[in-house]
């Protein structure tokens, strides 16, 4: 089944900067889709479309069978953005409890899910710090745990992972990696990194920008169980080429 | 404890010790035309007398630290407060504070729930936002002085005297800073966490409560704190043209008519202790605040 499928998809912002132009998409269910490309490339406007945050200018979208704000209303993606984006005066588990109370769960439910996230980042024992007291790894790891909590099927992920240095990155791709496959989430995942976007994903959707459109997808041969060294095999290595040759052609 | 010493209380001492020895200095020359206008035309004033007279004179021109202390502390009992008047008026400094500080907190309040209303009507409404503004920003260049009459004389016939017509007027001043700040905070909060709440698609509702109001709060403590001085100086002027025969600035009026400067200033004292008091009060108020709602507080340090 689709997750997401868009045909024709083009947004024109107001001063007649083309974002997206023609672009035609379709996500499988438990799939892990990267979106890469230079600034500019439109990358983040698919996603935010996706979201319902941006309305397209021509063509369609649909997100679990539904248009983008149906599918907003009925809470089917969870968001990660650029920033942790926690609220400061809340805890990390008053951060995470804030989507379910907004859902009208009960209590016992909430405490539950909480935890559960929690364990899955890593981060018990975490719940009742404030968002300051926490590293950066560990306050982006509280809100992917909040994207997870209310248990969308559909992960967005806005480069969540781009202002964090190389070690903690890769440690939370790792994580990340062990997520996806434990829970079955389709994932759409922006980033600027070709190393990430080739280790974790199932398909790499290459773009070019001005205007953003898609320059092609390519679909990752590598196995889903993937250790860290795996990104020095032969495999990896060619992937990781041919979506660099891609962007290069982009750029011309 | 000895370093807490050294860090807080050694620069506030220093700087009072200066500011007392520069008084002092200025009383002499200040004070030195009485003291040549009292003497017989021949005498010969030494200095040691010149200083004894110019720091103890019972109307001077500045008054001494000493002189307002003492005048400060006469006033200030508890025993008269109800009871003893003198030509009509209470005496007690304590009883007059207490008129002030109610139209105060009266024109606090006026204008904290005038202030909160409209910065909510210009932040959720785009013609209240094109048209207020102006006008709020217009209020405060009209001298108070000029508008307060008017207020009194407006209210009066609607049957509001007394305690009233003062809180409006303190309201008039108290208002402005909590308009400009809690304007500025309520669209003060993170885009992303704007569109975090859309994601979960909240209510406008919700996202005032849990995300705009919140992010407000350290806009509005501030402008809070402001909004009391600003109160307080509003409460003061008030009395000025109402008539009233109670609070310090009805005493500040009284007593300049007849010069005597030694019990003015003992009540100007009285009014900057009390607008002391109340910010500092207020400060402790916000600090157990923002702990209670996790801001970070200066001095805490990250992990």
């Amino acid at each position: 089944m689709s997750v997401v499928t868009a045909e024709g998809l083009s947004l024109t912002f107001p001063g007649d900067v083309q974002a997206l132009k023609d672009v035609n998409l379709s996500v499988e269910a438990g799939e892990f889709v990267s979106f890469i490309g230079p600034s500019g490339c439109g990358k983040t406007t698919f996603l935010r479309v996706v979201a319902d945050l941006e309305k397209p200018t021509g063509g369609e979208v649909r997100v679990t069978g539904l248009s983008p704000e149906e599918a907003r209303m009925q809470r089917a993606y969870g968001y990660v953005f650029q920033q942790p984006g926690l609220l400061p005066w809340r805890t990390v588990e008053g951060n995470i409890r804030l989507p379910l109370a907004l859902m009208g769960q009960d209590k016992h439910v909430m405490a539950e899910r909480v935890a559960s996230v929690l364990k899955m980042v890593e981060l018990d024992g975490f719940g009742t710090k404030y968002p300051w007291q926490l590293s950066g790894g560990m306050q982006q790891r509280a809100s992917i745990a909040r994207a997870l909590a209310f248990d969308a099927e559909l992960l967005l992920m806005d480069e969540p992972f781009g202002a964090l240095d190389e070690i903690v990155r890769d440690r939370l791709n790792d994580q990340l990696l062990d997520l996806w496959r434990t829970t079955q989430k389709t994932v759409l995942f922006v980033t600027h990194s070709i190393p990430e976007a080739v280790y974790l994903s199932t398909k790499i959707v290459v773009m070019s920008p001005r205007p953003g459109r898609v320059a092609k997808v390519i679909n990752n041969p590598l196995p889903p169980d993937r250790p860290l060294e795996v990104r020095e095999s032969t495999e990896f290595l060619a992937v990781a080429a041919e979506v660099r040759n891609t962007l290069r052609e982009g750029m011309d | 404890m000895l370093a807490w010493l050294s860090r807080s209380v050694l620069p506030v001492a220093t700087i009072v010790a200066a500011i007392i020895v520069i008084w002092y200095a200025a009383a002499i020359p200040m004070n030195s035309m009485r003291t040549y206008m009292m003497a017989p035309d021949d005498a010969e004033i030494s200095f040691s007398e010149l200083v004894s007279d110019t720091w103890s004179q019972k109307k001077p021109q500045l008054p001494l630290p000493h002189q307002i202390v003492r005048e400060v502390k006469k006033q200030a009992t508890f025993s008269w407060i109800w009871k003893e008047k003198r030509r009509g008026y209470k005496r007690s400094l304590i009883y007059h504070t207490w008129v002030t500080l109610s139209s105060t907190l009266l024109g606090f309040g006026l204008g904290l729930v005038l202030g909160v209303s409209l910065s909510l009507a210009i932040v959720y409404s785009r013609v209240m936002d094109l048209s207020v503004m102006p006008w709020v920003i217009t209020s405060q260049t009209i001298p108070i002085i000029a508008i307060a009459p008017m207020i009194i004389v407006i209210m009066a016939p609607m049957g509001l005297t007394g305690l009233m017509p003062k809180g409006v007027i303190s309201m008039y001043l108290s208002y402005f800073p909590i308009v400009i700040g809690m304007t500025k905070g309520l669209r003060s909060s993170d885009p992303i966490l704007e569109d975090q709440m859309k994601t979960w698609s909240a209510t406008a509702f919700q996202t005032f409560l849990l995300l705009r109001l919140p992010s407000a709060l350290p806009y509005l403590f501030p402008a809070m704190k402001i909004s009391l001085a600003a109160a307080l100086v509003g409460a003061v002027v008030a009395e000025l043209p109402s008539g009233a025969r109670a609070g310090l600035g009805a005493r500040l009026l009284v007593f300049s008519y007849r010069s005597e400067t030694i019990p003015m200033w003992a009540n100007l004292v009285s009014a900057a202790i009390l607008a002391g008091l109340l910010v500092v009060s207020f400060g402790m108020l916000e600090r157990a605040l923002n702990r209670r709602l996790g801001f970070r507080t200066a001095g805490e340090v990250s992990s």
